[in-house]
């Protein structure tokens, strides 16, 4: 049997969300000494270091605010990649697989399990790198399927409902005024002409007093 | 195989039309009624936390598997096609209600000359002046045969609008193009948000003729004739590609099932995935489904009705080798025929102030359908021959989907620290006009099925051979000279300049209006189906669904299918079912 890998996050970094995002797991956070171990799906915790550090490449922690590393993205793409999307359940997988015009979208036969670990290899010790090597070995590898489903995934690991492991503390929605999945705005919909109005952010488990299903916990 | 009990009609398909007519049916006659639904279970009450970007926007959990079943894509005849792996330029539904349950609820009525297209634009322009590959064909009903259907549908759903021609009587405010209605919509208007507000004024400003999308997202609670109470919508913006977590969205799960729930003489099956329509000596026997364990089934029927997606209804009559497939060299042959998408663009608008754009409804928007068919065209040289509604909609905008939205080259990149900046400088600051454009039938776009990929149990996908033509390039360039002067209008910022005449595109979503394939017509030589939507090779198969529309005609299809729907099943209980043979 494999070895459950961990990522060890600081504490303090986590907020009070991550603990509900794993309701319903059989794997348990354990804090210790002021850090938690997440258990991993899908990654080592070497893996998990070098795409955590390839997501702060792509959404910085910097000036103009938190990132990637913040909102644990690097955890969305953990539960991903291990889940139904990550398997491809839910494309269609059959043969004869041929090269097309790019309006016909990606026709090759990897998942998005099989891209990260072809992609893991094109990184290599990413995580040793300073950062405007880093910055350089990822625009080497801009055009790659690899990339372009790394950089989408870190948007969505920083702007999705936490119940999927990103976007812890609401990190991501507060950064953007985003107010989670409310009920309702039917008061303020024809309000607030030309004014941001910002409601303080709340998650879909909040708002509904019941936790969600996210897609990727489906037992297969 | 297992032989089942047979029933006297066997409906396949449950979403919006195999339900309706299982509705209607079990209404007016005792006759027996099974739908047949290859999809899942699916209860109102599920919706109450569905509301998650990632799973339904962005992965797409409503909709049919692809790992299943998809569509091949290939540009034209002398291309081979090759899979549509992910859902992209539309989205078939799947379950209960199929796609009926994550659209956005946009319910328009076609324009009058719509139905009647080939004659009026032969009137038009004369043969001489369209071109030759030009497929078009009236439709084999006129709008006057509709119009009370038309209402049926919008009480049905408490459509929520406004008149702009109630019996002839223009109504500022409401669509003044609109053809001849008899009573007012049957709920006011949904609320503005501030950017349909500023188009609304902005086009007016330019003399055109604004007006509120008619929606089935209620603006109000409302009963409708089958007392079925929905209280408001909410403008929570989470509508299209999701089901609506209070119902105030039409749903076949909220005004059809609780319906047809207490009717004996309906069943409804899901988990049974129709393989084949049964036939012998020019009669539906029954259908042949698998079931959700692998076991292979007969169901015998005396009436079969197709109502299944566009896609499926040409795929299963294909599969059961019913009609006559279309040869786009020899224009011989219908099945498949006049395939249709839609045309659209999009001009992106950008404002100084936030919008709140996280607000907003399904069809919470504003529009103009001064060029809508060929409002003010005179045949000038750079017209196109139809054109379709420009619109300003605001559906709520979620912020994974949103992330990195900002004006053509304000970041060097799409990735890192000035890009990250650039884009949280222009989150909620953007807007889209965009254009609901008729796609009209040519030659070579048309279905088959495709000789090399086939779906879970072996039997062949569905081929799209689809691409645009100059005329649905002359069609995108017009609108987006439109569109910008909207945008200058509304003192919007907005991407200058032509856009490339890109090929057909299957990942990006355009619209998940497709249409045609077992047209109506007049013959059995133009049409798979008569203006009853009855088979003209088998009498005892109806085929229903916007795979009947001769060609797309711009707005929305629902309603019309909707419409269409009543249309056939008042004929079926009226006329057919008394003497099941021909109609025409």
């Amino acid at each position: 049997m494999k070895r459950r890998e961990f990522l060890t996050l600081p504490a303090a970094a986590i907020g009070g969300t991550l603990l509900y995002t794993l309701a319903g797991e059989p794997m348990r956070l354990q804090a210790q000494n002021g850090t938690v171990k997440v258990p991993l799906r899908f990654f080592t915790a070497e893996e998990a270091r070098v795409i955590t550090a390839a997501c702060a490449r792509i959404l910085p922690s910097d000036a103009s605010g938190p990132g990637a590393t913040e909102a644990n993205v690097v955890i969305y793409i953990d539960r991903q990649l291990a889940g139904p999307y990550g398997r491809d359940k839910y494309r269609y997988t059959r043969g004869p697989w041929v090269e097309s015009y790019p309006e016909h979208g990606y026709q090759g036969k990897a998942s998005p399990s099989e891209t990260y670990r072809e992609g893991l290899k094109m990184l290599g010790d990413f995580a040793s790198l300073s950062p405007d090597n880093q910055d350089a070995k990822l625009r080497s590898i801009e055009k790659s399927h690899f990339f372009q489903l790394l950089r989408q995934h870190t948007i969505e690991g920083m702007f999705c409902d936490p119940m999927h492991g990103g976007n812890a503390g609401l990190i991501g929605w507060q950064l953007v005024g985003y107010p989670g999945p409310q009920m309702s705005y039917r008061n303020e919909v024809d309000k607030h002409f030309g004014q941001p109005w910002r409601p303080k952010p709340a998650s879909l488990e909040q708002i509904a007093g019941r936790p969600g299903k996210p897609w990727e916990d489906e037992k297969s | 195989m297992t032989n089942l009990k047979p029933v006297d009609v066997a409906i396949i398909g449950g979403g919006w039309t195999g339900l309706l007519t299982a509705k209607e049916i079990t209404e007016k006659t005792s006759l027996s009624v099974a739908v047949f639904e290859r999809g899942g279970p699916r209860r109102l009450a599920d919706y109450a936390v569905t509301m998650d970007e990632l799973d339904y926007n962005i992965r797409l959990r409503m909709m049919q598997n692809t790992a299943e079943e998809t569509i091949t894509h290939r540009h034209s005849l002398k291309d081979s096609a090759v899979p549509v792996r992910q859902h992209g330029s539309f989205h078939p539904g799947t379950g209960t209600g199929g796609a009926g349950e994550h659209w956005g609820g946009a319910s328009f009525r076609f324009l009058p000359d719509v139905f009647t297209l080939r004659t009026h634009l032969l009137q038009k322009h004369g043969a001489a002046r369209l071109p030759e590959d030009l497929s078009i064909q009236d439709w084999a009903v006129t709008y006057d045969d509709i119009e009370p259907r038309y209402w049926k549908a919008e009480q049905m759903m408490g459509i929520s609008g406004k008149a702009g021609n109630l019996r002839g009587q223009k109504i500022d405010g409401g669509n003044i193009f609109e053809g001849p209605r008899r009573q007012e919509y049957p709920t006011p208007p949904l609320k503005h948000s501030y950017a349909s507000s500023m188009f609304e004024a902005a086009v007016r400003r330019l003399g055109y003729h604004p007006y509120p999308t008619p929606a089935a997202n209620l603006s109000e609670p409302y009963k409708n004739p089958d007392g079925i109470m929905r209280g408001a919508c909410q403008y929570c913006g989470h509508c299209q590609r999701y089901g609506c977590m209070v119902g105030a969205k039409a749903q076949p799960s909220n005004l059809l099932m609780p319906v047809l729930a207490r009717r004996k003489n309906f069943e409804f099956r899901t988990g049974s995935w129709v393989r084949r329509i049964v036939h012998k000596d020019g009669r539906a026997t029954g259908i042949q489904f698998t079931g959700e364990n692998g076991e292979e089934f007969f169901q015998p029927a005396s009436t079969v009705v197709l109502a299944s997606f566009t896609l499926n209804n040409s795929r299963l009559l294909l599969l059961s080798k019913i009609g006559t497939p279309y040869d786009p060299n020899t224009r011989k042959g219908t099945l498949g025929r006049n395939l249709t998408h839609q045309v659209g663009t999009n001009t992106r608008v950008f404002f100084d102030k936030p919008l709140n754009a996280f607000m907003g409804a399904g069809e919470l928007g504003s529009r103009i359908s001064d060029f809508d068919g060929d409002i003010g065209f005179t045949g000038a040289e750079g017209e196109p021959l139809r054109l379709g509604m420009i619109a300003l909609s605001m559906n709520g905008r979620p912020p994974i989907g949103s992330f990195g939205i900002m004006p053509q080259g304000a970041s060097k990149s799409n990735w890192g620290s000035e890009w990250k900046k650039t884009a949280l400088e222009w989150t909620d600051r953007s807007a889209s006009i965009g254009l609901a454009g008729e796609h009209l039938a040519w030659r070579e776009n048309y279905m088959d099925l495709d000789p090399a990929y086939t779906d879970k149990f072996g039997d062949p996908l569905l081929r799209f051979t689809l691409n645009w033509t100059d005329h649905e390039y002359k069609q995108r360039e017009f609108a987006e000279q439109i569109q910008a002067r909207i945008a200058r209008e509304m003192g919007a910022k907005f991407d200058e300049g032509r856009r490339p005449r890109d090929r057909y595109n299957v990942i990006n979503y355009q619209s998940t209006h497709i249409q045609g394939g077992a047209i109506m017509g007049t013959t059995p030589e133009n049409s798979v189906v008569n203006r009853y939507l009855q088979h003209w090779d088998v009498p005892n198969l109806f085929v229903i669904g916007a795979s009947s529309f001769p060609q797309n005609a711009g707005p929305n299809p629902t309603l019309t299918v909707l419409a269409l729907t009543y249309w056939a099943t008042e004929v079926m209980t009226d006329r057919y079912f008394k003497h099941p043979e021909k109609l025409i």
